[in-house]
């Protein structure tokens, strides 16, 4: 267990190939509830996955520290630890440091050593850089640089616990049912050609933005050949890795908002642009020519999350499954209907969206009742 | 003197067959058969025969077979009968050796050597009968982001021109003149049948072909035969032409015979004078040259069209390729090794140029390098045969590729080479009116459209398998090739796995 970054593909295929569950929930209030549901959802679909992945993003976990970064990482021998500790202390304010709190239990062998950190950056050292990038470059310099660790969390007020299991044994060794969000995002997996790594687990996250994923993206190739062009470097030849750098590069750096960053991940077919009025047209001609090479080909289904909002969508031709899930302003995303029903039998709505047509959850439209919506008309996103 | 040169082919009419109908007569323009009215019987010259095979086809009763020669010398490697013929003829004649179409020696093939991929299990392969299939692609130069404006998003950012085509499959420069009006007729027609684009070549654009310009890419070369405002104007694309695979660092000569009237008037020069294009262009000494020239392009069309410059495949092609990026080129043609040509020194032709398959991947993988990829679309030619080579190319780098000999050949063409004596048999090389109806302008049409429509199909095929519905998403996606028998070194090059691997 030397070269974390190589052990999640040790057999160097073009990348990791897996199949997986996903499930998504979120208070579009911003009312936070515990994962208890959550952890009954995704164990529900048990055999989408094989016990080699499992992991969970919340947002609205640590409002006691809502404006410190919040770095979850593992470590494979105490020198590695020791020496992410020096670098945090010379890079970072440390606020608060301590042992993520875990329960033994049998599923779960070999576990690393797993801890938590409070950060302030100082705006000195950032020498112009922004915050976010600052971190990011961080994460990058820990995660590539030291032996035996492993950033797998960096945001503020939100976290991922993940590790090698099924998601319910995750759940429970990670104590989930202590923890409160508005949002909860979870991943089972499946994967085809890897033992299984810690930090391979899903979500990926940088900063607060998390990626779980179902699929495998034919298009990878190109799209990581199109993202090393912006400086982002493929380290862990996983396609998931590639959604999350493109969302990175699409939102934080182009600053293109969720909705049309779907339209680039998941494109309308020329044909059907060519159907829209004249200004649409242009937009999403413009997008397809200029972002052709982040166009994911292939069966996949992801949810995306950040604070304040969650987006659902599937490839551009539906070849992995998502169904949606009303009640209230609670909206759930999941790879089969059955778990969202199992914790929410009473749901006022449920359906397939379209290929490529993005299911979003926010904060700042939260969903309204039923009756509201219909006599609103498109009052609500999931339409 | 007496040639030495022995006869290359044999010509075999069978007697029980041979109805004296003189059809190979008619049709050979090679003098190769020839009628005895006193014998009642049709003969053969067999020197003169160049294997086109067009006496072959037409014989009603199949009576002809055209075998090869055996030219059984004693064995040597190094003294193929080809080489002793060379030299035979440049003992004969003086000159230099003149030849057509592209380079026939065994260079490696590396498209023989790559293999594509399939999806299996983990990912389901697409039905392209039954599910959208996409092969659509823009040319033209792409900002590196888009801007949206905020609140009801629409496009803020301007797009330098686009222009669709709806297969990634082109006609290569071909100048009216080396080939004929029906020709260019054909290629312009089909390429607006299949919403692809075809290119002038050097000589001009005949009037009559006017109403194709929104298919057509006017080339701008050494020579600059036939430009003119109304020539850029009527244009989708502009082709600044550097050099060719055929005959890199080497210009062109038209000779006079094929100076007819029309050709005249379209060349714009006199009647029965050799058009000759220098090897330079005369006021491209330098890149900033360069960029002057495409500027002064944009400017007189007013910025509306994309400005391509085209070069041969040569040993630094990655570093002008990257300095013709930024001189302003929106899209970069690369012509490789086995381009062909109406006519070239044999001995350039067979000896200069790399292969198109390196100078992609070294093109490609340089622009990516240095971030400015997306700012040209990068074309390849010379010696594309079918899709397969088309995908391989797309997956190498390639946004589309251009056909020329492959387009010949399904207008009649049979590889004879004789390009450059303005006989060609099949109609195709040559402006003697008589032979150029052999190429009838609906025919032809049909034929190349065919092979356009044959080849999307089996893109799409292709495409399906590997679990892809767009073309962007194999362009450039290396990862969908591995290499079979090549070094490690061809495999660095071309950024390409070997197979198991
Ligand atoms: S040159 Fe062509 S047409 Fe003439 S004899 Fe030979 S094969 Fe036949
Ligand atoms: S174009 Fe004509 S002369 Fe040239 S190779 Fe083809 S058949 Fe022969």
């Amino acid at each position: 267990m030397k070269d974390l970054g190589r052990m999640n593909n040790p057999y160097s295929d073009d990348k990791v190939l897996d199949a997986c569950s996903l499930f998504g929930v979120m208070d579009t209030t911003g009312r936070r509830f515990s994962g208890k549901e959550v952890v009954r959802a995704i164990a529900n679909m048990h055999v989408r996955g094989n016990g080699l992945g499992g992991g969970f993003a919340i947002y609205g976990l640590y409002p006691q520290y809502a404006d410190h970064y919040a770095f979850h990482i593992m470590y494979l021998s105490q020198e590695g630890k020791s020496e992410v500790e020096a670098f945090l202390k010379r890079r970072f304010r440390l606020l608060h440091a301590e042992e993520v709190p875990t329960r033994p239990i049998p599923a779960i062998v070999y576990p690393p050593l797993v801890w938590r950190y409070f950060l302030e950056v100082d705006s000195q050292e950032c020498d112009g850089q922004s915050q976010d990038d600052y971190v990011v470059d961080r994460v990058m310099e820990i995660n590539t640089g030291v032996k035996d660790a492993f950033v797998f969390s960096s945001g503020k007020n939100m976290a991922v616990f993940k590790g090698v299991g099924y998601p319910e044994e995750i759940a429970e060794y990670f104590c989930l049912e202590q923890y409160e969000g508005y949002l909860w995002t979870a991943h089972g997996r499946f994967p085809t050609n890897t033992p299984g790594w810690w930090g391979g687990a899903h979500p990926f996250n940088i900063l607060d933005w998390t990626v779980v994923h179902n699929g495998e993206i034919s298009s990878y190739g190109i799209n990581r050949r199109y993202l090393e062009q912006f400086g982002y470097h493929c380290t862990m030849q996983t396609d998931t890795e590639v959604v999350a750098y493109a969302i990175d590069l699409l939102m934080r750096k182009h600053g293109l908002p969720i909705e049309i960053v779907a339209k680039i991940l998941a494109p309308p077919f020329w044909s059907d642009i060519e159907r829209r009025p004249p200004s649409e047209q242009a937009l999403l001609l413009a997008l397809r020519q200029v972002y052709g090479s982040l166009l994911l080909n292939g069966p996949f289904t992801v949810i995306i999350a950040h604070h304040g909002e969650m987006i659902g969508f599937t490839d551009r031709i539906r070849l992995r499954p998502l169904t949606v899930g009303v009640k209230g302003p609670v909206l759930y995303l999941s790879s089969e209907e059955s778990a969202i029903r199992l914790v929410c039998p009473d749901l006022e709505r449920a359906w397939i969206p379209m290929g490529g047509e993005p299911i979003v959850g926010s904060l700042h439209r939260p969903l309204v009742p039923r009756e509201m919506a219909i006599a609103g008309g498109t009052a609500s996103d999931a339409d | 003197m007496k040639t030495y040169l022995p006869p290359k082919f044999f010509v075999d009419r069978d007697p029980n067959r041979c109805i004296q109908c003189r059809v190979c007569v008619n049709q050979c323009t090679f003098d190769a058969h020839r009628y005895d009215a006193e014998d009642d019987e049709v003969r053969s010259h067999e020197e003169n025969c160049v294997g086109c095979h067009r006496c072959v086809l037409f014989c009603p009763t199949h009576a002809l077979t055209i075998r090869r020669n055996p030219l059984d010398y004693r064995e040597n490697y190094n003294w193929r009968p080809e080489v002793i013929e060379d030299i035979i003829k440049q003992a004969e004649t003086g000159g230099v050796l003149l030849t057509g179409m592209g380079n026939d020696k065994g260079y490696r093939i590396y498209w023989d050597h790559l293999v594509l991929n399939a999806s299996q299990v983990t990912n389901p392969s697409i039905d392209p009968l039954r599910e959208p299939m996409e092969l659509t692609t823009y040319l033209g130069r792409k900002p590196d982001r888009v801007e949206v404006e905020q609140g009801s998003p629409s496009l803020k950012t301007e797009l330098a021109p686009q222009v669709k085509i709806e297969v990634p499959v082109m006609f290569a420069a071909m100048s009216y003149g080396a080939v004929s009006i029906n020709v260019h007729e054909s290629l312009a027609r089909a390429a607006a049948e299949a919403g692809t684009l075809w290119n002038t070549g050097e000589g001009g654009l005949h009037p009559k072909l006017y109403k194709y310009g929104d298919n057509t890419i006017v080339q701008v070369a050494s020579g600059r035969f036939g430009v003119h405002p109304e020539y850029l104007d009527v244009a989708r694309v502009i082709e600044i032409k550097i050099g060719q695979g055929a005959k890199p660092g080497i210009g062109g000569h038209l000779p006079g015979e094929k100076v007819s009237a029309e050709v005249s008037m379209t060349r714009m020069i006199p009647k029965g004078t050799d058009a000759l294009s220098p090897a330079p262009q005369h006021d491209i000494y330098s890149i900033e040259d360069l960029a002057q020239l495409v500027y002064a392009l944009k400017e007189a069309t007013n910025y509306t069209k994309p400005v391509a410059v085209k070069i041969a495949a040569v040993h630094n092609s990655a570093a002008i390729a990257s300095g013709m990026v930024r001189a302003g080129a929106d899209i970069i043609v690369l012509d490789g090794l086995r381009g062909a040509t109406g006519a070239a020194p044999k001995i350039i032709r067979d000896n200069v140029g790399i292969p198109i398959e390196m100078a992609l991947a070294s093109v490609d993988t340089r622009l990516r390098q240095e971030g400015i990829r997306s700012q040209a679309s990068v074309v390849i030619s010379g010696g594309i045969r079918n899709s397969g080579d088309v995908a391989k190319a797309i997956a190498l780098g390639a946004d589309a590729v251009y056909i020329g000999t492959a387009a010949l050949v399904a207008l009649g063409c049979t590889l004879c080479q004789q390009c450059h004596t303005g006989k060609c048999a099949w109609g195709i090389c040559t402006t003697d009116l008589a032979l150029t109806k052999r190429v009838n302008p609906d025919i032809g049409t049909r034929r190349l459209a065919n092979l356009l429509r044959g080849w999307s199909l089996e893109l799409k095929d292709i495409l399906g398998g590997m679990g892809i519905n767009a073309l962007e998403s194999l362009r450039g996606n290396r990862l969908h090739l591995r290499g079979v028998g090549l070094t490690d070194t061809e495999l660095e090059i071309l950024g390409v796995e070997m197979a198991g691997n």
